[in-house]
């Protein structure tokens, strides 16, 4: 038998298949969010269970303006891959780069926040199950971030020397997807910790 | 290509040095070739766990054995179930899946062939660091060990203060290295699935191994990432001083419980999903009829994907949950034998009138129905919570799970080696050797898995290291072991047959059981690139439509 098998008996008039690319991201960030729902569900579980001190209540500050350079990023992320579809190469840049200072100003709060705790509180991921669970979470999502920040910054470089083009854009689209439930998470994350978790 | 023209790898080989041949293999990215490297790096594994199940059944052979010390045998036990559940039916299935599933759906390969080639590599190294365990278990401290904590490691157990040493950690980080290997390849299989398919493939029209697979995978992602966070957990509590299953800080010991079957009953039904594909591929062939309610067999598989995430619990309805949640996973574990009834009674269906030719596949194939189907039965029974409470950590629960591995899983790969063996070598598997091994196994796995329930019914505990004479069971365990030693004896025959039929055996041609699914209409073994021309399917059996243009499939559906 000939191994070209099957005769092209009527072909199907059109043929299209969703783009691999995005595919495999949705799967990733399905796999993803799995991990975070155990993360989730320890630390609502352990709301309130600490033994000793600090508690939430006593120490943490609700992150308003880093939350808000978060979630816009999303839109600037969102328009610089619609630039990108047009072709708009300029503005695709400008865009690129503010979602990336967006991103590296939340990472900075994180950061902040972090050094006052552990500096004037006394809270480490030693010290109780606050401090386990918070830290955890927080800091899986913030590692999120700058796997996030690098990949982005990884596509700056290229776009500013003038590699990426409209050709580009379903990849830049997954990547933006990525971006996406990075912050969707940390929505979850902010209700949990800074809302529910007080 | 014409059939005489098919070569055989282990002609190609010749005349060029073996450093080439190895340069070749370890940078592939041919999903073919990484197929076969998951399934030779798996039969390494389950020659290794089952060396530990062997030494295990000599322990347990009489009573007040002292074969291997007490530390040894957690260490056994430990290293047989984390070996075969990670390290060799994981990666075989993941295998067969790399092998088959572009071949089937008429692709030239998967979508990410370069994340193909690194999940195998990620989950090889994950085994190697389990072995090195071995080794480097206690690091500074002296002599090595391996872990002992039982494959799903308990907290407080797990801990620093109850596992000091390393032994836990390769546990723990091998898992999370092979998990994430196992991500990679279900991300893989998912979207070569949905992105790759020939023109014509709907997913109506997909071979039933396409979508089990793709229900597989798409279960993966959302089992195997609870296991690898609670791991992540483990590793805060054991180095950083975390707290999440530290009793004495407020954490929660039976937490772990529930993220590790979160991942852990789930994973059973990764494990048989893809044993069902071979199955719903065997069946068909050998009974020279279409399969029988192809709808329905879609549906209960994605319908086996939903209810098994939510049966957990009820590995644990001994550590004292509420009537609420008992009943809830009572529940939700009975109903999850509807669908795979439903399943069992088309492959029925598919064979009822068929013209059905015993050959080694498909033995294999009729064994796993009904050693699955009693597999099942022992499952609904403990499924019951009050009878559970009676027989949980029970040899009756290795009794019955062991049904489920060997009696199913096992059966349905051995079924899938004698089918596609021709198609990945060029040569027919032996028949004759293969039905001394088919019937050597059947005698070996129910002297050893259908007795095994008794001890268990008597009270014998899982995981004990020795027992009292006198309590009857004495001899039930003397069977058991003979019955592994049988066992091993079987697949020392399929061993002795893979690697003979490899060199001696009958040239197979394109299609020796005359099937109809795409993998036969290339050559044995398939070029690199699959198809020359990217085929074009009416029907659920393109090879029937091309064999018959008089009566095609296509007119029908």
């Amino acid at each position: 038998m000939s191994a070209i098998a099957i005769p092209a008996t009527e072909m199907p008039a059109e043929w299209r298949l969703p783009y691999r690319g995005t595919i495999g991201m949705a799967c990733l960030i399905i796999a993803e969010a799995a991990i975070f729902t155990i993360f989730v569900v320890a630390y609502l579980f352990y709301v309130g269970k600490s033994l000793s001190g600090p508690t939430p209540r006593g120490v943490l500050e609700t992150p308003i303006f880093f939350t808000v350079c978060l979630l816009s990023s999303s839109l600037t992320i969102h328009l610089a891959s619609k630039a990108l579809e047009r072709g708009a190469r300029g503005a695709f840049v400008f865009l690129w780069l503010s979602t990336i200072v967006l991103g590296g100003a939340f990472l900075f709060g994180t950061g902040q926040e972090w050094h006052r705790l552990i500096h004037e509180h006394g809270l480490t991921i030693s010290t109780n199950l606050f401090g386990t669970t918070y830290y955890s979470l927080v800091g899986l999502h913030a590692f999120h971030v700058i796997v996030g920040l690098t990949l982005m910054a990884i596509v700056a470089l290229f776009a500013i020397v003038g590699y990426v083009g409209r050709d580009h854009a379903p990849r830049i689209g997954a990547l933006s997807l990525y971006w996406h439930f990075v912050d969707i998470v940390w929505v979850v994350v902010f209700v949990v910790v800074y809302v529910i978790g007080r | 290509m014409t059939t005489d023209a098919v070569v055989i790898p282990g002609a190609v080989v010749e005349g060029r040095p073996w450093t080439s041949v190895l340069h070749e293999w370890v940078t592939t990215v041919d999903h073919k070739r990484i197929g076969v490297l998951y399934i030779v790096y798996a039969l390494l594994f389950i020659v290794i766990a089952g060396c530990e199940a062997l030494i295990i059944r000599v322990q347990l052979m009489f009573p007040h054995n002292e074969f291997v010390s007490p530390q040894v045998f957690n260490r056994m036990f430990t290293m047989h179930g984390t070996t075969m559940i990670f390290f060799v039916a994981m990666p075989v299935l993941i295998g067969f899946s790399n092998y088959l599933v572009p071949l089937m759906i008429g692709a030239r390969d998967m979508a990410f062939p370069r994340l193909n080639a690194f999940s195998f590599w990620l989950t090889a190294f994950g085994g190697l660091l389990l072995y090195f365990s071995f080794l480097g278990g206690s690091g500074l401290y002296g002599a090595g060990n391996a872990p002992d904590v039982g494959w799903w490691a308990y907290a407080p157990l797990a801990l620093k203060a109850f596992s000091p040493g390393h032994s836990s950690d390769y546990w723990t980080i091998a898992l999370i290295v092979s998990g994430f290997g196992s991500v990679g390849s279900a991300v893989n299989v998912i979207a070569t699935v949905l992105c790759m398919r020939c023109p014509g493939m709907h997913l109506g029209r997909m071979p039933l191994l396409a979508w089990l697979n793709l229900v597989m995978s798409a279960m993966l992602l959302i089992v195997i990432t609870p296991l690898t966070a609670a791991q992540f957990m483990l590793l805060v509590d054991r180095y950083l001083g975390g707290h999440f299953f530290d009793t004495q800080a407020g954490g929660s010991a039976v937490l772990w419980m529930h993220f590790f079957w979160i991942f852990g009953h789930p994973e059973v039904y990764v494990l048989i999903l893809p044993c069902f594909a071979f199955i719903s591929e065997i069946i068909p062939v050998f009974s020279r009829k279409p399969m029988f309610g192809y709808p329905v067999m879609v549906a209960a598989s994605v319908a086996i994907g939903f209810v098994s995430m939510s049966v957990w619990a009820h590995h644990m309805f001994t550590v004292g949950m509420n009537s609420y949640a008992n009943s809830f996973f009572a529940i939700t574990t009975m109903a999850v034998g509807i669908p795979t009834g439903i399943k069992i009674f088309n492959w029925l269906g598919t064979m009822w009138g068929g013209r059905i030719q015993l050959k080694t596949p498909m033995l294999f194939a009729i064994a796993f129905l009904f050693q699955f189907l009693i597999a099942g039965l022992t499952g609904i029974m403990m499924a019951a919570a009050p009878f559970d409470w009676q027989l949980s950590l029970s040899y009756f629960v290795v009794a019955h799970f062991h049904y489920v591995i060997v009696g199913g899983i096992l059966f349905a790969l051995f079924g899938a080696f004698y089918y596609w063996y021709p198609k990945v070598t060029g040569r027919m598997m032996d028949e004759t050797l293969g039905k001394w091994h088919f019937w050597l196994f059947v005698l070996g796995f129910h002297l050893c898995f259908d007795v095994m329930h008794i001890p268990g019914l008597l009270g014998m505990p899982r995981r004990i290291y020795t027992y009292e004479p006198g309590r009857g069971w004495d001899t039930l365990n003397l069977i058991v072991s003979i019955g592994a030693f049988v066992q091993a004896l079987a697949v020392l025959i399929f061993v002795v047959n893979l690697v003979m039929s490899y060199f001696k055996g009958e040239p197979a041609g394109d299609d020796p059981w005359d099937a109809w699914t795409l993998e036969w209409a290339t050559s044995s073994p398939p070029p690199a690139h699959n198809f020359a021309t990217i085929p074009t399917v009416a029907s659920r059996r393109p090879l029937w439509d091309l064999k018959h243009p008089e009566d095609p499939d296509s007119r029908y559906e």
